[in-house]
């Protein structure tokens, strides 16, 4: 079947058509014994028309499971470690290193070190949390935006768009609500244990799998020891975070040596 | 995992005689299962790899307390290996339908897969990809539906990825994909299922991930191009996908595709053309397809340009699949002498007539095309001649089949009646002859006598 040369160029070139012919149609055509006429044609699910392709599409899936079934070897290397700072992380193989990588280095907010899933959740995340504009006109009109792609709605609270997302985008209902967000003070004895503590999460238990948390809202603050913690606002509201836990805290050495 | 480049090919035990051979067998019982309507049966998919799987059957049954355990191992055990054997684990017990159904009834174990699906360790992600494959696989839609629920979480998580480099991403997409198909072929797919996820943000997602670019996955792309058709053949509320923009994306899918196709030798890209031709051709059939068609992006004649494209490609790699990109170019040109226009003006009469070889179902479409285009009057008749379309008439007229020639009869009438000399010049070339043969044919009597007159006559 050969195609006209200019074919390949018109798909390339810009949208368009040129103009169409007038349409002219006398009423004799397709009268009796003749029956053509035009028609748009609809096939419903069962259909044999779709037979053919319907086989295709089967014989290609039983070819994908014959391979699912049998655990696929991967190309391992020397183990080397995740080289930014403050992560020890190891790895055999590189897909492993890349899936790391951006799910825990990739989307960082450079306030508070939290990763996160996507550039647009990060700028929801920076925007909720660390602008004050955005506090000042949050307690004016709705300015928290639900988080799913293509949905408009705004909402007055976070509770509220938190509410939203498992109603009526069914969300896990108590995925991570129930972590509260710690405040944190300077530096002081046994930081390095608290970070510790909030990488593996509350109770010790290792929080990686959870890549969307949500933090409770805290009617009121933690009690305050003396002095140490004013510096930090306790004013945040809670929030919707999906930063990936680890990232939290002081975790980066230099900021440490800074304030040293 | 899914996609070819990635899957480990396994040690060939026989012959290639014999994976022929074998291919056609299967390719017989799938048919066979598809007019019993028993194609969907997840059955026939699992028969063919268990035998074929490396591990093999399962024996064992596994129990709440086991599945916890395993649960709780692959989310808190201290070792990676451990993590992942826990898993594995899982996943083979999850090829029984009875441990399908305590996975879903206990409590948490959704979300705990989940947690596990968006994972930062690649490998249990993997894992946790694999268990989903296994519940999409269940016989019983409960064990599917307890899956759909977190679809449209997963989806917003995956999709907000610059999914390129990310192959543990891609893989849970296209099993999600995968589960997400399986669930829409259900037989009560249409009353249950469908309206809910037209409910959803769900066929946004989707659409996204159809989104032609660099950000495209060839694999991802069919599993969701599947799921969309089963939504649209099921023809449930047509008209909100095209609020959506579903006829705008699979047009420029569409165009994707053939440019796809004319840079890389790569099998596989009919798998992706099949559901969007289909997509397509269903949705053009909508009222409120019209209203979209009188914007740009149904008058763009690169879309018979891509069109063309595409059947030259499946005449080569999938013949079968040729009805079906033809159906799309009915259904372009029945109301649309833009379209009909465009077919002129791009020349592609001729390699349209170079179809009337395949086989009597493309001949029978590619005459009715014709028909289209010629019905619109004169002045498209009067492109349609003299060039080649009078000779390749009659040699569909020396067809023996019943539909092939009475398609013919109908373009014949047309041409006689606004194309001046062209009865002349079927006379010349022994119309009335080949017309003959048909005389006593039941179905086509009368039009064969009917043009015999205008040719004689006028």
């Amino acid at each position: 079947m050969q195609l006209p040369p200019a074919l390949h160029a018109r798909l390339a070139g810009a949208p368009g058509s040129a103009e169409p012919l007038p349409v002219e149609r006398n009423p004799a055509a397709g009268t009796a014994p003749f029956r053509f006429a035009p028609r748009l044609v609809r096939f419903p699910r069962e259909h044999d028309f779709f037979e053919d392709g319907d086989v295709q599409r089967h014989l290609y899936l039983q070819d994908v499971l014959t391979q699912v079934g049998g655990a696929p070897e991967r190309p391992r290397v020397p183990e080397f470690t995740c080289q930014v700072a403050g992560c020890c992380q190891a790895f055999g193989a590189l897909d492993d290193y890349e899936h790391h990588y951006h799910a825990l280095h990739g989307n960082v907010c450079s306030f508070c070190e939290r990763a996160f899933p996507s550039g647009r959740l990060l700028d929801a995340h920076i925007l909720e949390w660390h602008d004050s504009l955005f506090q000042i006109l949050a307690e004016r009109q709705d300015m928290y935006q639900c988080l799913v792609e293509g949905c408009t709605e705004k909402f007055r609270t976070s509770r509220d768009r938190k509410e939203h997302l498992v109603m009526r985008h069914l969300y896990p209902v108590d995925f991570r609500f129930d972590k509260p967000r710690k405040s944190r003070g300077p530096a002081m004895p046994g930081a390095a244990e608290q970070v510790l503590a909030e990488t593996l999460g509350d109770d010790g238990v290792p929080s990686e799998g959870d890549a969307m948390e949500v933090c409770s809202e805290h009617v009121e603050p933690p009690p305050e020891p003396a002095g140490e913690r004013r510096a930090y606002s306790h004013r945040i509201p809670s929030t919707i975070c999906f930063g990936q836990g680890a990232s939290r805290g002081f975790k980066s050495t230099k900021k440490r040596n800074k304030h040293q | 995992m899914w996609s070819r480049e990635r899957g480990r090919l396994k040690p060939l035990r026989c012959g290639v005689e014999e994976l022929r051979c074998r291919r056609r067998e299967r390719e017989a019982a799938l048919r066979k299962a598809r007019r019993e309507q028993q194609l969907v049966s997840k059955r026939l998919l699992r028969d063919e790899a268990l035998e074929e799987a490396e591990e093999g059957c399962v024996a064992v049954i596994f129990g709440e307390a086991e599945i916890q355990q395993f649960l709780r191992l692959a989310q808190r055990g201290t070792e990676e290996k451990e993590r992942e054997g826990a898993l594995v684990s899982l996943r083979r017990g999850l090829q029984r339908p009875e441990t399908q159904q305590t996975f879903i009834r206990l409590e948490g174990s959704i979300r705990t897969l989940v947690g596990l699906l968006t994972s930062n360790r690649a490998l249990l992600q993997l894992e946790a990809a694999r268990c989903l494959h296994e519940l999409s696989h269940s016989e019983q839609s409960a064990v599917v539906e307890a899956c759909l629920p977190a679809t449209s979480y997963l989806l917003t998580y995956l999709s907000g990825h610059s999914s390129d480099f990310i192959s543990p991403h891609l893989t849970v997409l296209e099993a999600l994909g995968y589960a997400l198909s399986q669930l829409l072929q259900a037989k009560e797919a249409p009353e249950k299922i469908i309206p809910s996820v037209l409910g959803s943000t769900l066929p946004q997602h989707m659409l996204q991930l159809l989104q032609p670019g660099p950000k495209l996955n060839l694999g991802v792309a069919v599993e969701f191009a599947w799921c969309l058709h089963y939504i649209i053949c099921s023809q449930v509320n047509n008209a909100l996908l095209i609020t959506q923009g579903a006829l705008s994306t699979l047009g420029l899918l569409l165009l994707d595709l053939a440019g796809a196709v004319q840079r890389t030798e790569d099998a596989g890209l009919e798998l992706l053309a099949c559901p969007v031709l289909r997509g397509l051709s269903n949705l053009l059939t909508e009222a409120a397809a019209e209203a979209v068609g009188r914007q740009l992006q149904l008058r763009d004649e690169r879309v018979v340009a891509a069109l063309f494209i595409l059947l030259q490609f499946l005449l080569q790699k999938q013949p079968s699949l040729l009805p079906e990109g033809l159906w799309l170019l009915n259904n372009l040109t029945a109301n649309s002498p833009s379209f009909c226009t465009s077919l002129l003006s791009l020349d592609l009469i001729e390699p349209l007539l170079h179809l009337l070889s395949v086989s009597n179902v493309v001949s029978v479409l590619v005459l009715t095309v014709l028909c289209n285009v010629a019905e619109k009057g004169p002045a498209y008749c009067q492109r349609l001649w003299p060039g080649p379309l009078l000779s390749s008439l009659l040699d569909t007229l020396a067809f023996s089949d019943t539909e092939v020639v009475g398609q013919s009869l109908e373009l014949l009438q047309l041409l006689f009646l606004y194309q001046p000399g062209a009865a002349q010049a079927f006379l010349q070339q022994s119309g009335l002859q080949a017309l003959q043969r048909h005389e006593e044919v039941a179905q086509l009597q009368d039009r064969v006598h009917a043009l015999q007159q205008i040719a004689l006559h006028g």
